[in-house]
């Protein structure tokens, strides 16, 4: 065979690999029972594969193949061993009875993927562990990248995974869907762990860059694989919102950088694709009658995509959305949010006022956009003493570089009005 | 597998129920027992004196000491266990979540070593 042929091959190979391997993983997990012993099989296939398929082709269904090799090859590493102990022995006769009886089960692959899924997200494991596990297992990051998206070493993030793996191996997580009666509960911790990943990349909690795009980027694919497989109302509804926020990211910053508020940003930069495909997801969403807080998010960030500028934003219906998610989800980030929509709505003074109640009852003292929000809000109204003190308490809360620069500029404006 | 339920109880909290709530909460103990026997679940529980009657028991250079406790400056001590049999951790949470005190205090479940499995893992 020629050198290009063979190229041709390692190309296909790589290909596959990217494709395929973390549905090829999902299956081997369930028909091996453990998922380090399906990783070594994974690897183990895709060796197999780049040595014969130069030779003999590639197969017509390459999952299949390397399902079954994988499976094969661990099977046959584990009767090798079993020379030195018999229960290894029985164990691969198990599983191979068991792994024969679950071959022709060809249209459980997608639930393999859907129980990959729940088992990374099971509520056992740590919060950390859950993002940690899923990235690898479901995403196909490895360690480094996943250590280098959330600033941390990559030696934390492998012990974490090594750790959530034993406790599922221990503890015996099963591998599944759960019932009909725990999906809600347990549906939502796997939004909640994509989203996390998700807010991640898009306003990185820490660090000179304002977004780490990949993170983001990979939320994306997950919400929609999750979407794919379980078309549930919040799934639909956290796709869309993320869809909605991803639009607008070519116009959060300035080339060089700087960050631009929502109200001065050139919506001609909005990317129309992702707010036609958020919009008529929430539409459909909206039209399941079972709407959470995710769906109504994204049908506020439905409304701002939509409005040609903030003026023409219709808030009145923003303020409304924010009431209903306030009684679903109660929280003073909600709480701080609309006020902002009613300050757009009747004008900063009674903004204000709901800002001030918030921050009076003790909640969100340390959180710096309650005080960059006042300070807008102050700033408006020519209230120029409080706008300073407000913007001063954010920026000794920012953590981020480009929002630091943003509040310092504001203060210094502010200074050259005082003057 | 076996899973252990250890009972975190608040014991102060017990300790004040009236006598008609505290009737109604061994009744539930009294048919939650019941009814992990008969679904197969059961395998050893039992409820513990107050922590005021432990008693602590350490050997350093082969010399016995014992003492009074520990009285752990915890809001929940440990009141009483199931030791259960579970198809897996699913199944255990949902038997866990079924204990009368889960409501009241927090039930730790622990799976139980196999020492049989662990040692063909190891080889593996």
């Amino acid at each position: 065979m020629s050198g290009d042929a063979r190229d041709r091959i390692r190309e296909r190979v790589d290909e596959v690999y990217r494709s395929e391997s973390r549905r090829v993983l999902a299956t081997l997990i369930r028909l091996l029972g453990d998922f380090d012993l399906a990783e070594e099989a994974l690897h183990d296939a895709f060796t197999a594969a780049m040595e014969q398929w130069p030779r003999e082709g590639v197969p017509a269904s390459p999952r299949a193949w390397l399902v079954s090799t994988g499976r094969f090859k661990a099977i046959d590493g584990m009767r090798r061993r079993a020379r030195f102990d018999a229960s290894l022995g029985e164990l691969a006769e198990r599983l191979e009875a068991a792994a024969d009886a679950a071959t022709p089960d060809v249209d459980g692959v997608e639930d393999d993927r859907l129980r990959l899924i729940f088992t990374c997200c099971h509520p056992a494991l740590p919060p950390d562990a859950q993002v940690a596990l899923t990235l690898r297992e479901v995403c196909g990051l490895t360690t480094e990248e996943i250590g280098r998206a959330f600033l941390t070493g990559a030696p934390t993030v492998a012990q974490r995974i090594v750790r959530a793996k034993a406790k599922i191996r221990d503890a015996r997580i099963p591998y599944q869907v759960p019932s009909r009666a725990d999906l809600p509960d347990r549906l939502d911790m796997v939004l909640r762990v994509i989203y996390l990943v998700f807010n991640e990349g898009y306003s990185a909690s820490s660090g000179a860059s304002l977004t780490r795009h990949d993170l983001s980027a990979e939320a994306i694919r997950l919400g929609r694989l999750l979407v794919e497989l379980l078309p549930e109302p919040e799934a639909l509804g956290l796709l869309a919102l993320m869809l909605l926020h991803e639009a607008r990211r070519a116009a959060r910053a300035t080339a060089d950088g700087e960050l631009v508020l929502m109200d001065e940003q050139d919506r001609s930069l909005w990317n129309r694709d992702q707010i036609a495909e958020g919009s008529t997801l929430v539409e459909r969403a909206l039209s399941s009658r079972r709407i959470g807080p995710y769906t109504l998010q994204a049908a506020i960030a439905a409304l701002h995509a939509e409005a040609p500028s903030a003026a023409q934003t219709d808030w009145r219906q923003i303020v409304g959305l924010y009431d209903v998610l306030a009684r679903a989800d109660p929280s003073p980030v909600v709480e701080l949010n609309r006020a902002a929509a009613v300050a757009m709505r009747d004008g900063p003074e009674a903004g204000l006022a709901l800002i001030d109640a918030i921050l009076q009852r003790g909640d969100l003292q340390d959180y710096q956009f309650a005080h960059s929000a006042r300070a807008d809000l102050c700033r408006r109204l020519g209230r120029l003493d409080e706008a300073r003190t407000s913007y001063a308490r954010a920026l000794a809360l920012a953590r981020q570089e480009p929002e630091r620069r943003f509040l310092e500029r504001r203060l210094r404006e502010l200074a050259a009005h005082g003057r | 597998m076996k899973y252990l339920c250890l009972i975190y109880d608040e014991e102060k909290k017990i300790g004040a129920m009236p006598k008609s709530d505290m009737d109604a909460f061994m009744g539930e103990y009294f048919a939650f027992t019941n009814g992990i026997k008969q679904s197969g679940h059961y395998v050893a529980g039992e409820a513990l004196h107050p922590v005021q009657s432990a008693t602590s028991v350490r050997v350093r250079n082969s010399k016995v000491s014992t003492t009074d406790g520990p009285f752990a400056e915890t809001k929940e001590q440990l009141g009483g266990f199931y030791l259960i049999e579970a198809k897996d951790l699913n199944d255990a949470i949902q038997v866990a979540s079924r204990i009368p005190s889960a409501r009241l205090g927090t039930v730790e479940v622990r799976p139980v070593v196999d020492f049989s499995q662990q040692q063909q893992r190891q080889q593996a």
